[in-house]
């Protein structure tokens, strides 16, 4: 078994009087989709602030490669539950913002981002101002922003949470077939049962605030994944639906 | 941006929009001068509009030489106020303490009666240009200090944190979110205080000034001209309505995403 790639050992946080995280504790393997599953509240976010240096936690560690987290040197590929795209911008200058950030040139970001406009469903876009384009496209936009900074690994927080039910399907589906194609290690954060599944080798539920891992599933592997209509899957389904709305048995 | 057929849609649009107002003007002017002719008052009393307006085109050399001292004095000023302003605001934005030490101080600048205050600033500063730099700046400056400072708070703080995650510096941040999300809230203090600015100027110059409208209008009235007067209210109201205009138009082309609600192919 390789290194984890992440490992979070026994996090615990608290914003003054309000206990939000207890006892939080996961590894993700290289190369591997994990998720975070959890009611709204619980402290999902809250885990991946502590990852990007955006807050502190109070005890516990956080390990990279298996050497402590330092959290303004080590980076990831974080994208926002709200898609944060700088309205200001144009699509293609919003892609390229973490190479910018990372010292490129604007012409060599552009140059490195502008191949890829096809493959997330964007071209012909690039000019475009985000207010022009569809929830679903600006999804793809923040998550075209999050990849192109190569990075160890990609947090997603509720990376469609906004979508209505259709575009969201789609969009799962296309993430699940650019994973497999492209080998990312991913921690996910959603609330959608369905997407968890169908996107996750693993899958940590959390209690309600406080919130700790009460439990945790895995997905057989049979990529790429179509999801609907497999027994097997429908099954893990209902397993973790039991868990959130019982999570004490 | 602005091309033939965008500029041809505005004008419709500001047409459409002014329509109204230009109806409601005319006929109070139009009243006006039923009034003056029918009533036969003395022009030394109220001038009719149309001899406010030949007037005006007689003394309009005199006139546009002041004007010009006006409008000097309304962008110099406006122009220190904006560095001002710009300077305070990314001050207190980093350093969040400075903001309890200073807004006291600029709120007390904005309680100061002018008519008190600008003959002050003109025994201070003399009859030149500087007491109407001055006096346009302290009218202006607080407006927009609120805004930027406003601006800067209205950023996205998803957006603040994803490029620390990049990571961005606090001041490369500052340049790249919260500057440009201070933008709509800019313009709006411009829109607002391009207005005062005008009337700070020609108040300065009202106090004791070499040239301005101001002075002009202070001449006027002691030589009993209120034809001359109005001439020169009317040239004042003009400019405070050309820079208000020059103001939206600048918005409009350095926002252009806030016009495109809907796709455009
Ligand atoms: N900076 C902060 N200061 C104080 N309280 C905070 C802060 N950030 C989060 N919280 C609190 O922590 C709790 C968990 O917030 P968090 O955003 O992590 O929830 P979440 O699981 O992501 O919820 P959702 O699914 O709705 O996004 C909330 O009660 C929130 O009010
Ligand atoms: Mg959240």
């Amino acid at each position: 078994m390789s290194r984890p790639r992440l490992e979070l050992h026994r996090l615990r946080k608290s914003f003054g009087a309000v206990d939000v995280l207890t006892d939080i504790s996961l590894t993700v393997l290289p190369g591997e989709f994990v998720s975070i599953l959890g009611p709204s509240g619980a402290g999902k976010s809250t885990i991946l602030q502590m990852l990007i240096g955006a807050t502190d936690p109070d005890m516990g560690t956080m390990l990279l490669n298996g050497a402590p987290l330092v959290p303004k040197r080590d980076r990831f590929a974080f994208m926002p539950q709200r898609d944060a795209l700088m309205p200001w911008r144009r699509i293609i200058d919003n892609t390229t913002l973490g190479l910018e950030v990372a010292g490129l040139s604007r012409e060599a970001a552009r140059a490195e981002v502008a191949p890829l406009f096809a493959e997330f469903g964007l071209a012909g876009f690039e000019q475009h101002y985000p207010a022009q384009l569809s929830g679903g496209m600006r999804q793809r936009a923040a998550l075209l922003r999050t990849v192109v900074q190569q990075r160890p690994m990609l947090l997603l927080d509720e990376p469609f949470g906004a979508l209505d039910a259709l575009t969201r399907t789609q969009m799962q589906r296309w993430l699940a077939k650019m994973w497999s194609r492209h080998h990312w290690t991913v921690l996910l954060i959603t609330h959608d049962v369905r997407e968890a599944v169908l996107l996750s080798d693993r899958i940590h539920v959390l209690s309600s605030r406080p919130a700790h891992v009460v439990h945790q599933f895995r997905v057989p592997r049979d990529h790429p994944r179509q999801g609907v209509g497999s027994p097997a899957l429908a099954a893990i389904e209902a397993e973790i639906l039991q868990t959130l709305l019982h999570p004490e048995n | 941006m602005l091309n033939a057929s965008a500029l041809s849609r505005l004008f419709a649009r500001i047409f459409n929009h002014a329509g109204p107002a230009v109806a409601s003007v005319s006929a109070l002017v139009l009243g006006w001068e039923a009034y003056v002719q029918l009533s036969g008052i003395s022009p030394t009393a109220l001038p009719a509009p149309s001899r406010v307006l030949a007037q005006g085109f007689e003394n309009r050399e005199a006139l546009a030489g002041h004007t010009l001292a006006t409008l000097q004095a309304t962008l110099f000023g406006f122009a220190s106020s904006l560095s001002a302003a710009f300077m305070f605001s990314t001050l207190i934005d980093f350093f969040r303490p400075l903001r309890r030490a200073l807004f006291p101080v600029f709120i007390i600048t904005q309680t100061l009666p002018l008519v008190a205050i600008a003959p002050l600033i003109v025994l201070w500063f003399g009859f030149g240009l500087t007491p109407k730099i001055v006096l346009v700046a302290l009218v202006t400056f607080f407006p927009m200090l609120v805004a930027l400072a406003q601006g800067y708070e209205s950023t996205d703080r998803d957006l603040s944190e994803l490029l620390a995650s990049m990571g961005a510096s606090r001041w490369r941040i500052f340049i790249m979110a919260r500057l440009p999300s201070a933008r709509p809230y800019f313009f709006a203090g411009l829109c607002i205080s391009i207005t005062y600015a005008v009337v700070g100027a020609i108040f300065a110059e009202y106090a004791g000034a070499a040239r301005g409208l101001g002075i002009y209008i202070l001449n006027a009235k002691n030589n009993f001209r209120p034809d001359l007067v109005l001439a020169a209210v009317f040239v004042s109201s003009t400019l405070t309505l050309l820079l208000f205009g020059a103001t939206v138009l600048i918005q409009r082309a350095s926002m252009p995403w806030l016009r495109l609600s809907e796709p455009t192919r």
